[in-house]
């Protein structure tokens, strides 16, 4: 499917504000948060650049799933070391574990749905993450209001991430082109949230 | 009015819009890069004015130095030089009249400035251009060596003298270029073929060819990241810089372990709004 100028668009003031939060957004933070969310903008602004210079058929990678799955883990990780300080090292565990064992399922030829399972609960709970704990923070009051828009970006990159990751493994939610007609404009609102909560929440 | 507008149109392509003003944003992000405790306005406008000048004007006497070898391959033989749409006095001149008017506006701003603008025009068109480019594929190391002048000479402007730091960012401009020109001499290799140009994909092979291009984009990421160390950029700067670097260094990994056309394009042009970003984040740095 040929990518329009919108989308070019789309995809580049994504990662501009990619960008933005890689250089200014996360300053002042301690060093693995600082980590995880440099991969995870940095992961979407190289990714944003790629599509719009190779175009879609850069998801027809099979890195696709795995790179994919580097956002939501980081960002999850990111948010739970700094919010979450009893469970640093068992999460950071968990997403060091989940990743590897993603990379080794999508590495060799597994027949049975094993990586299908791997890439759900990876995501499903990366993505859960993102999406309910800023909104939980936020109305317990540790945080201001607008930190839940983090959890917004949340449940958009977790839609984004399952209908890309299914897409791959064979079984789309979605068709092709529809997937790739609301991929920029859901990747462009998802890191818009993520900017805006993490800025003024 | 008319003469002047068709003139206009056949001679602006000559001067390579892009690939100038891309050498250009490199001066602009060298005298930057430098802080200058005087800003001036009038300082970066000549700087811009020459540099132009000289870089346009090199091009145009590359031009004219080729047309024969353009009028041979299929990707420029539309060229107006290699067409007859313009005189080879016409060209001449006009390359000639550009290179006077940018190296004699960059002496009169600064003399050091000017040196090594006037260095860069010399390794382009004679060096490169006339001496080496039809007898060796090496001849891409004197072209990178005069396409890491203007960034070069923009931080001596800014500084007064030459320091490590400009060092070093002629560096990652000289093993950025080689990303660019050998990924269009695998591109276009039955054309410099045709032509009896001399490349590294027809005397060393592809394999060889995809390997310089991995290694040479690697230092030149690896390079920026020390100039920007040695600047002073914020960490936040250096952190995006270290981002923009892994995507260069994985598709350098990814065009030497999975070669294919489509990558070898990806990096080509990943490459140059890698080297555009670097440059502008220099310049927002300084500001």
């Amino acid at each position: 499917m040929k990518m329009s100028p919108l989308d070019r668009v789309l995809l580049l003031v994504t990662g501009i504000l990619a960008a933005y939060q890689v250089a200014v957004g996360i300053d002042g933070f301690s060093t693995v948060p600082i980590i995880a969310y440099t991969l995870a903008f940095g992961v979407l602004l190289v990714a944003g650049l790629l599509l719009i210079i190779l175009g879609f058929e850069v998801l027809d990678s099979p890195i696709v799933v795995i790179v994919s799955t580097i956002i939501p883990l980081s960002l999850s990780l990111g948010l739970v070391w700094q919010h979450f300080a009893s469970f640093q090292i068992s999460y950071l565990v968990f997403a060091i574990i989940s990743f590897l064992v993603v990379i080794v399922t999508r590495s060799i030829s597994i027949q049975n749905k094993l990586p299908v399972i791997t890439i759900a609960v990876t995501h499903g709970i990366a993505g859960m993450t993102i999406f309910l704990l800023p909104i939980i923070l936020s109305i317990q009051g540790l945080t201001k209001p607008l930190f839940s828009l983090v959890g917004v970006g949340g449940a958009l990159i977790g839609i984004g991430g399952l209908l890309l990751s299914f897409l791959k493994t064979g079984r789309p939610i979605l068709s092709r082109e529809m997937i790739l007609k609301v991929l920029p404009g859901l990747l462009l609102l998802m890191t818009a949230c993520f900017v805006a909560g993490f800025k003024y929440g | 009015m008319t003469t002047l507008t068709t003139k206009f149109r056949l001679y602006w392509p000559l001067t390579k819009p892009l690939q100038s003003g891309l050498l250009l944003a490199t001066g602009l992000a060298g005298y930057m890069s430098a802080r200058c405790p005087i800003f001036s306005m009038g300082t970066l406008l000549g700087l811009a004015g020459s540099l132009f000048l000289a870089i346009a004007g090199s091009t145009v006497l590359n031009m004219w130095w080729d047309r024969d070898i353009d009028a041979k391959m299929g990707r420029t033989k539309k060229r107006s030089t290699s067409s007859g749409q313009v005189t080879e006095r016409e060209v001449l001149r006009l390359g000639l009249i550009l290179s006077l008017l940018g190296v004699g506006w960059a002496v009169a701003i600064d003399a050091l400035f000017g040196i090594i603008v006037f260095a860069g025009l010399f390794f382009d068109v004679v060096v490169y251009s006339m001496w080496l480019k039809r007898r060796t594929a090496w001849s891409i190391v004197w072209g990178g060596i005069s396409g890491a002048m203007p960034i070069l000479a923009g931080r001596a402007l800014g500084l007064g003298s030459i320091d490590w730091i400009g060092f070093i960012l002629a560096l990652g401009i000289l093993f950025w270029i080689p990303t660019h020109t050998l990924t269009f001499s695998m591109k276009f290799e039955k054309d410099y073929a045709a032509a009896c140009v001399p490349t590294f994909p027809s005397t060393y092979g592809l394999a060889v060819t995809r390997a310089t291009i991995a290694i040479s984009s690697v230092l030149a990421a690896l390079m920026m990241v020390v100039a920007g160390y040695g600047i002073g950029m914020a960490w936040g700067f250096l952190r995006l810089l270290g981002v923009l670097s892994a995507g260069l260094l994985m598709l350098a990994v990814a065009i030497t372990f999975k070669p294919s056309e489509r990558v070898n394009f990806g990096l080509f042009k990943y490459a140059s709004v890698y080297m555009l970003a670097a440059m502008v984040l220099v310049v927002i740095e300084a500001m």
